[in-house]
């Protein structure tokens, strides 16, 4: 249960997904935001208006799916690093996701990273791709992993490896 | 004496929040007294972006805000805020005393808005005097504010948004965190953060407590074990793990001492952390020269201590100024943001101890009040 370890549910998880074929389609964003908060920054940072406007600050965020371009502004918006952008079809045999990351030092793009799951278990190695860290981010970078593409849906971290 | 319009106790979000505030809807005369030799209180460790609304200061970084509110203050000479101005005391004539740089000296203000903050629970466990043992505050101020690591490997006590995110600052500082516990059976804090140290693969033990400290000259190792529903420890759970820190996050209670010298009728309100000042929707306190804000009116996110400075501040001005119509709109525009961030599930307990601390029964029956009758 998410309330008693920090892991949210499958079935939590598999709502908060697009459909295969949309995901398909192009880079998507992924709100793994599942409780109410007095939140609302995702709304503001969407430059084409594709999160539903709250009605209460506790809304939890409405993403239209297709609507979304996976421009992937709103990641480093949200105070909880709950965004992710997934990429199914990045490569051919690759996808990649898009995660918050707030750790020093950075990696560096081309690096192999391990991949984590949302409980932080090792799933496999991942490939930096990309490493966005504009001033407008405000310090959380956001880091392109691309992993296999059956772990579009799981990896959710990395780990640099050891030297 | 030196006579005032307005004393605020307190630099933290609430303090500054209502500062400003008063000066722009037209008091001239504003004290400020912050201890520390700095201001901001707590924001100044606050390094993770705020939640909230986007029109405050929601996805800002608590660190930034405290910069903001110190940038509007310069521009505002005309309020004194005074750094290392310890408020020593609020007496019977209504004079606030404080000491500054060595000296004592007397304020009359015509209201007074205390905004003293909070202080950190402690917990009772055998050898919890031993070196290592820290109050989360004390981690962000040696972590944030000095750039020290407390240590090497950390267990963390409670699961409220401050331990998960104590938890998530020790990890961007290269600190092996353990676990982290919980008595009760669920994570107090906002599940975003405990997904967040959760996929940095730091386990959260929910019915977990600390049975122990262990070490000579410090903490060498704690013993943790589970609770039943029933919060009884289940026999033969102990568990032994290797820390050299052991980090307390298990709550925080209201600074009252200041509202119970000024004879402010006092209620325990658990939903609020302890004692509070009973208060009316305008954080009015039953002293009519006394207003309260923030934490120590209640334990509450920085975000509401921000409105509440604000709400007590034009409080305070309608009090004081002859033209109260334009502070009174104003009033009610803070109200309802307020009242926004308390809206949703998180803020049923708020809500709760609020409708408590509102009403007067308790209210001379507590064992403050000086007018206490048997």
């Amino acid at each position: 249960m998410l309330e008693e370890t920090g892991i949210p549910e499958a079935g939590k998880v598999e709502a908060s997904l697009p459909s295969q074929e949309r995901l398909e389609q192009g880079p998507v964003a992924v709100f793994e935001c599942f409780t109410e908060i007095p939140c609302d920054p995702c709304y503001y940072s969407c430059p084409i208006e594709a999160i539903a406007e709250f009605h209460d600050i506790n809304d939890l965020p409405e993403l239209d799916f297709e609507k979304c371009t996976g421009c992937g502004q709103c990641i480093s918006n949200c105070p909880g690093l709950a965004i992710f952008v997934l990429d199914y079809n990045y490569r051919e045999e690759k996808g990649v996701v898009r995660v918050p990351y707030e750790y020093s030092p950075l990696p560096e793009e081309g690096e192999i990273v391990q991949a984590l799951d949302r409980t932080g278990e090792v799933v496999g190695e991942a490939r930096v791709e990309r490493v966005q860290n504009a001033e407008k981010q405000d310090r959380t970078a956001v880091i392109w992993l691309a992993v296999p593409k059956e772990q579009v849906l799981t990896v959710r971290n990395f780990e640099r490896m050891e030297d | 004496m030196q006579k005032c319009e307005l004393a605020i106790v307190g630099g933290g979000p609430a303090g500054l929040a209502a500062a400003l505030k008063a000066r722009e809807v037209g008091l001239e005369e504003i004290y400020l007294l912050e201890r520390d030799n700095f201001l901001g209180g707590q924001l100044v460790k606050q390094t993770h972006q705020f939640f909230g609304s986007h029109k405050q200061f929601a996805g800002i970084r608590g660190i930034d805000i405290a910069e903001k509110f110190k940038d509007k203050l310069e521009d505002r000479p005309e309020i004194k805020a005074l750094k290392g101005a310890v408020a020593q005391g609020y007496y019977e004539d209504d004079v606030l005393g404080y000491s500054y740089r060595d000296k004592f000296f007397k304020l009359k203000p015509e209201k007074t808005i205390l905004a003293t903050g909070a202080s950190e629970k402690m917990l009772s466990f055998p050898n919890n005097d031993l070196p290592g043992i820290y109050g989360a505050g004390a981690v962000q101020t040696l972590m944030n504010q000095y750039g020290i690591v407390p240590g090497e490997k950390i267990l963390m006590i409670g699961a409220g948004n401050i331990g998960l995110i104590v938890a998530y600052q020790l990890l961007q500082a290269g600190i092996e965190v353990k676990a982290v516990i919980e008595a009760t059976g669920r994570i107090g804090g906002y599940a975003v953060h405990a997904s967040k140290i959760r996929r940095a693969g730091i386990p959260i033990l929910t019915y977990h407590t600390i049975k122990e400290a262990r070490g000579n000259e410090e903490v060498e190792a704690v013993v943790i074990q589970q609770l039943d529903e029933d919060w009884q420890t289940v026999p033969g759970t102990e568990q032994e793990m290797a820390v050299d820190t052991i980090c307390l996050a298990v709550g925080l209670t209201p600074k009252v001492d200041l509202a119970i010298q000024a004879n402010c009728q006092m209620a325990y309100v658990a939903e609020l952390g302890g004692d509070v000042p009973v208060r009316d929707k305008n954080l009015q306190t039953s002293n009519p020269r006394v207003y309260i804000a923030g934490d120590s009116a209640g334990i509450e996110e920085a975000t509401a201590a921000i409105l509440e400075g604000e709400l007590a501040a034009a409080g305070a001005a309608a009090d004081i100024l002859p033209e109260g119509s334009a502070i009174d709109r104003e009033r009610a525009e803070i109200k309802e943001k307020l009242a926004d961030l308390r809206r949703g599930p998180v803020g049923e307990h708020i809500r709760r101890g609020l409708t408590r601390a509102r009403r007067n029964q308790n209210a001379g029956r507590d064992r403050y009040t000086r007018s206490w009758k048997s």
